[in-house]
This record gives C-alpha cells, sequence and structure tokens, in this order.
C-alpha cells in the first residue's frame, strides 16, 4: 500500500502568532515554525501501516523554502521519500488553490491511501480534505480516531459530537486523523542521521501544469481586508481562600446574575 | 429580497443552537430561508421551530443517500439548490460536518470559503477572531458569494418577532458514483446524560490535571449541573484519561465562548486559551497563585479546588 501524507508546516501555537501588517498574510518570519500537530498523527498512522502492509510512506508538503526543515524532521520519523511544492507564486493561497495545488501532485503519484490531519492549527479549516476528495473523485474519511485496513477496504472511527461513526469506503481515498488516533514515535539519532540522505523531490507550478494566477495572493478566492489586536483581558479580582473562597465564589456569581 | 441560505443541524428533530444563530443572522441579511438535508421525516420534524426563527421557506434534501453517506450527498444537494437559487449568501455552522459541507461546496462551485466567522454585514464583511482570540480578522470571499461557516455562540439566537410558516420545497439534484463512496455502516451514541452541548453550552465547567482522577471529575459535574452548564476538560484530563476526548476545550478540541466558563485546576497553557478566551466571564480555581489563567480571569480563587469548590457546591445548593 502507497501513502501519501501531507504535512504543513505551520507557526507553533504555542507561541504568539501574528499577521503582517502590509498583507494580512500569517507572519512566518517572527514565530517559530513547526510542524502542524495532528500531521504527526497521520505520519504515525502511515508508518503502522506500512509495518503491517508494507508499500511505501511518502511526505507531501506545499510551502516555503523554510518548510524543508519540517520535510527533514518528519523524514526523520521513518517515512521513504518527500515532495516539497515550492513556489514563490503560492504565497497567499487559499484553501481551495492549495487543495488545487494538492491534488495535482497527487494525481501523478496516484497512492492508494492519502493520510492528512484533520485540521491546520494556525487556520483551521478542516476543509482541505474534502476539498482533495471532492477534486479527486476518491472517498473522504475524515477525523478518524481509529483506522483499520483489509485489503483495500478502510474502516474510519469518526468522533461526532454525539458518539462516533463507524464509516467504510474502499481505496485509494483520503483520511484525516485526529490526534487520539495513536501516539507518535520520536525520531531515534539513526532516523536524524537517516532523513538527511532520503529523496526530496521539489516541484514548481510548472511542474504541475498550474498557471501562476491561479493561485497565491493573485487567484485567492477570499482575502483578508484588516485585522486588528483583541483588546488583551485583564486580570479581575482574586482572592486567596482562607477557608471562605467556594462562599466569595459564589457571591461574585449572584453578583454576575449568574445564580 | 434575496434568500440567505442556512443549512440546518439538528438531532433527533432538536435544532443545534447554531442553526437559530444563524437563522437570527440571516434575518439581518435577507430573506432566511433552511436548507434540511436528512433522512426521510426530517424537514418535517423541524419545519415549526424554523418558521418561529424566520425561515419563510425549507429547502429539502430528504433520502437514505443522504443519511447514510459521508457528507458528498449533502454537498452535492446544497450545490445543485445554490446553482437553481442564487442566494445572497450561504451559513453553515462551524462544526465538524458544516466545515466540510463547506469544502466540498467551494470546490464544486469554485468559490471563496470563510471558515469560523462570528459575524457577516450585508457587504459580505465577515469578522473571524484568530490565533487563540488575540486577532480579530475581517476577510471578504472574492469569488462568488459569501460562503460562510458560524462559530456557535456567536451571537444570542431570537424567535423573528412574526412566525412565518414555511413550505418544503424538495431540491433537485442527482448524485454521481463519487458521492457513495464513504458509507457510514454504524452510528454510536456515547453517553452524555442531560447535560447541554458543550460549544452551544451558556456556562461551561471544566477540569484539568488538578482534578486528579476521572472519580474526582464528579465534583466538576456536580458544579455544573447546579448551573445548568456542560462539563469541559484540558488536554491533560482527557490525555490522562479523566474525562472522554471529546470534551477537551482548546486549540486541538472545541472552541467554546459560553457567557460563564470556570477553570478549575487549569494552568492556562495558551493552547487551553485558544478554546475558551472568548467566554464572557471567566472564573478559575487554582492553587498556584501564579498560574497563567489567572491574567485573564475575571474572578479568580487562590486555593484547592477540593476545599473551594465542595463549598461553592454547597452555597450553591442552599441557595436552591
Ligand atoms: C499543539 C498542541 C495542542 C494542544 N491543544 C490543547 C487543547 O486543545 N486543550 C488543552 O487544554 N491543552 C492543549 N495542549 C496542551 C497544553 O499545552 C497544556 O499542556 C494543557 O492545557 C495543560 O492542562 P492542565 O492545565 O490541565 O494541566 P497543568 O498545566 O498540569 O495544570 C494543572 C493545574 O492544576 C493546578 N492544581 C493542581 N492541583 C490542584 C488543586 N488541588 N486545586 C487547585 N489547583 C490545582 C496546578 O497548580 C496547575 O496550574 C496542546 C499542546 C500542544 C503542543
Ligand atoms: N500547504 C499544505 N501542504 C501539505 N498539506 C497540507 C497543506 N495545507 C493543508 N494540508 C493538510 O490538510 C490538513 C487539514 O488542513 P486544513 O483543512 O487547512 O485545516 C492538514 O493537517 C494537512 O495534513
Amino acid at each position: 500500500m502507497n501513502i501519501v501524507v501531507l504535512v504543513k508546516q505551520v507557526p507553533d501555537s504555542g507561541a504568539e502568532r501574528t499577521l503582517r501588517e502590509s498583507d494580512h498574510t500569517v507572519d512566518r518570519e517572527v514565530a517559530d515554525n513547526v510542524i502542524n500537530e495532528m500531521d504527526d498523527y497521520a505520519i504515525e498512522e502511515a508508518l503502522r501501516l506500512q509495518e503491517a502492509h508494507g508499500g511505501e510512506v511518502t511526505v507531501m508538503t506545499m510551502g516555503p523554502q523554510r518548510a524543508a526543515e519540517s520535510i527533514r524532521k518528519a523524514l526523520s520519523m521513518g517515512p521513504d521519500k518527500a515532495v516539497h511544492i515550492r513556489d514563490d507564486a503560492l504565497a497567499g493561497s487559499c484553501a481551495l488553490a492549495t487543495s488545487a495545488v494538492l491534488a495535482a501532485a497527487l494525481r501523478d503519484l496516484n497512492p492508494d491511501l492519502v493520510l492528512c490531519g484533520a485540521e491546520a492549527t494556525d487556520g483551521r479549516v478542516q476543509a482541505v480534505p474534502h476539498m482533495l476528495s471532492e477534486r479527486l473523485g476518491i472517498a473522504a474519511l475524515t477525523g478518524a480516531r481509529k483506522l483499520t485496513v483489509d485489503g483495500s477496504t478502510l474502516t474510519v472511527e469518526r468522533q461526532t459530537d454525539e458518539g462516533y461513526e463507524v464509516v467504510v469506503a474502499q481505496a485509494p481515498a483520503v483520511v484525516s486523523v485526529w490526534d487520539t488516533i495513536n501516539e507518535p514515535r520520536y525520531p531515534s539519532f539513526k532516523g536524524i542521521m537517516a532523513a538527511k540522505k532520503k529523496p526530496v523531490t521539489e516541484l514548481s507550478l510548472a511542474d504541475l501544469g498550474i498557471e501562476p494566477s491561479e493561485v497565491g495572493a493573485a487567484g485567492a478566492s477570499s482575502a483578508v481586508v484588516d485585522h486588528r489586536g483583541r483588546p488583551p483581558r485583564s486580570a479581575g479580582q482574586k482572592i486567596t481562600d482562607e477557608g471562605d473562597g467556594g462562599a466569595k465564589l459564589v457571591e461574585f456569581l449572584a453578583s454576575e446574575k449568574f445564580v | 429580497m434575496s434568500e440567505v441560505l442556512v443549512v440546518v443541524e439538528q438531532v433527533d428533530g432538536t435544532l443545534k443552537k447554531v442553526t437559530l444563530e444563524m437563522l437570527t443572522l440571516a434575518r439581518e441579511l435577507g430573506e432566511p430561508a433552511a436548507v434540511v438535508m436528512g433522512a426521510p421525516g426530517t424537514a418535517a420534524s423541524v419545519a415549526d421551530k424554523l418558521g418561529q426563527y424566520g425561515a419563510t421557506r425549507i429547502y429539502a434534501a430528504e433520502s437514505e443517500e443522504i443519511d447514510g453517506y459521508l457528507v458528498s450527498p449533502k454537498a452535492a444537494a446544497l450545490a445543485a439548490l445554490v446553482s437553481q437559487v442564487q442566494p445572497a449568501a450561504v451559513l453553515l455552522g462551524a462544526t465538524q460536518e458544516g466545515k466540510e459541507i463547506a469544502g466540498r461546496v467551494a470546490v464544486k462551485l469554485d468559490n471563496g470559503l470563510l471558515t469560523d466567522i462570528s459575524g457577516l454585514a450585508s457587504d459580505g464583511t465577515a469578522t473571524q477572531v484568530v490565533f487563540a482570540g488575540s486577532t480579530i480578522v475581517t476577510s471578504k470571499v472574492t469569488r462568488g458569494f459569501p460562503l460562510a461557516t458560524l462559530r456557535p455562540n456567536s451571537l444570542t439566537p431570537s424567535p423573528a418577532e412574526e412566525a412565518a410558516s414555511p413550505e418544503v420545497t424538495p431540491i433537485e439534484f442527482t448524485l454521481d458514483k463519487s458521492d457513495t463512496r464513504a458509507r457510514i455502516v454504524e452510528r454510536v451514541a456515547e453517553a452524555k446524560g442531560a447535560r447541554p452541548e458543550l460549544t452551544e453550552a451558556s456556562v461551561v465547567v471544566s477540569g484539568g490535571r488538578g482534578v486528579g482522577s476521572a472519580e474526582n471529575f464528579t465534583l466538576v459535574e456536580e458544579l455544573a449541573d447546579l448551573l445548568g452548564g456542560a462539563v469541559g476538560a484540558s488536554r491533560a484530563a482527557t490525555d490522562s484519561g479523566f474525562y472522554p476526548h471529546q470534551f477537551q476545550v482548546g486549540q486541538t478540541g472545541k472552541t467554546v465562548s459560553p457567557q460563564l466558563y470556570i477553570a478549575l485546576g487549569i494552568s492556562g497553557a495558551i493552547q487551553h486559551r485558544a478554546g475558551m478566551q472568548t467566554s464572557k466571564t471567566i472564573v478559575a480555581v487554582n492553587k498556584d497563585a501564579e498560574a497563567p489563567i489567572f491574567e485573564l480571569a475575571d474572578f479568580g480563587v487562590i486555593g484547592d479546588l477540593f476545599t473551594v469548590v465542595p463549598q461553592t457546591v454547597e452555597e450553591l445548593r442552599k441557595r436552591g
């Protein structure tokens, strides 16, 4: 089973993130950039499937030059090779354009399974997996907390607000995963050394037959018109419990008309 | 006036709160029309309530395929409807399914998509709160019509001044083979009890690592129940198995925006704040005076939650 794992580099969600004053796009210079956390779980799932069923695992990312660090980091966990889609014209791409570019590259690779994170922590769009499914005409099993592969039959437990759904499809398919699905491995020293020699194919828009005007800021289907900092919350009253903390808390709730 | 389509979310005939919010918003923007997609009989079960919130018409797609396959058939129906009626805007809930349907429709119609909005003006400008609540963005669709998903608890739903009696119009659409590739073979409800849905609740009481164990979470539940609230948890609490994962609040969990959020034994890491920072009033109980959660708490108690919370519960009981 050949698997492509989609990995996005995002600003670290644990650090302060900002938009650039000039064009309201995510400021990727000031933030520490990391692999989108959910994508680590997709990589882990791909490696487990490879261990059980064989085949190849390819990491694919669309992003600027600096995303190469995240590709090496992903490869150090164990995947065989990577594809880096990189083109200056891609800066500021919306989800629609991103999915068009990823779909074009996936068509060429023609994998049995595309694994990705359920959402990216920067935009929280949660739409790229379904957009890919729509473009490629293959099934999307999204929000998986469990994935079972039996021949070409894929079965997923999908978390819902009410409980979960069991959803079945035939490969090829896109499967997106939540962080409940597994526990990602840490790269070993050997893995880190090996990653340096693994093949990374760079693709430009021309390689994919996509016009620069269809992507990036030029081809965006939505635009940020303005942004401003939200006034930071200020701390209110803070008391130390001296045996009456609960009572004081209830007094506060009453003064705010919650009780 | 042009129609504003609102994609209805319901569970067993009860409308989700976000649906009522969307209808309330849609009334400001044009003529609200509800889109009901589900098993046969769904539209009839929610028609009255949709009318109370001003839906002048219901477009319905009701079939076994709509109900039995993941998302694609719903996207096909919605895209067909949009092409027929040319609405002024289309609103969906910013829920897993709402976002997924919206994503597919965006591709089908090559139309821009705005995710997780908290408001939409009649000129099509949307507001979004991003990056753990630190930044407010205004944005617009530049290709096509405003297609947006609304974050639950963004506004207070109110019934229309005059209730409508919406007529049900079936949506005409066809499905192709690629729409029925992901078959739902089972739906399992996990026990939730009578508590309100986490993202919709006006009060949320959350517990963190400080709660210490699954058994101790009954204390969190007790307080939540006295306040008519939902129970939430930090990732440390769900990862430690104190509470089920679907109740996690934060960056990789649910985003909540209640009137009152009570954090018990939660330090207030940035990823937790991402999911609760837009709550109206925040209360925290933590024994560490330096815990970052106090930086945003309107009322903070420095103390042991195992003495503060039982006293809170007792005082609330006294008040009846
Ligand atoms: C990419 C990423 C995504 C993440 N997503 C999320 C997310 O969605 N949601 C989330 O919550 N976290 C998330 N996290 C984890 C987050 O960084 C924190 O680790 C987590 O929120 C900590 O949970 P906590 O506050 O319960 O635990 P801790 O940080 O361990 O805090 C426990 C607190 O309880 C207090 N305490 C202990 N005992 C008592 C007592 N008896 N009485 C009163 N107070 C007591 C302590 O003083 C302490 O402040 C994410 C992390 C990453 C890297
Ligand atoms: N630029 C990108 N490069 C590679 N994968 C991506 C990219 N954008 C999104 N993805 C994948 O799609 C998932 C969902 O992203 P999103 O729909 O943006 O929330 C991510 O977890 C990634 O696996």
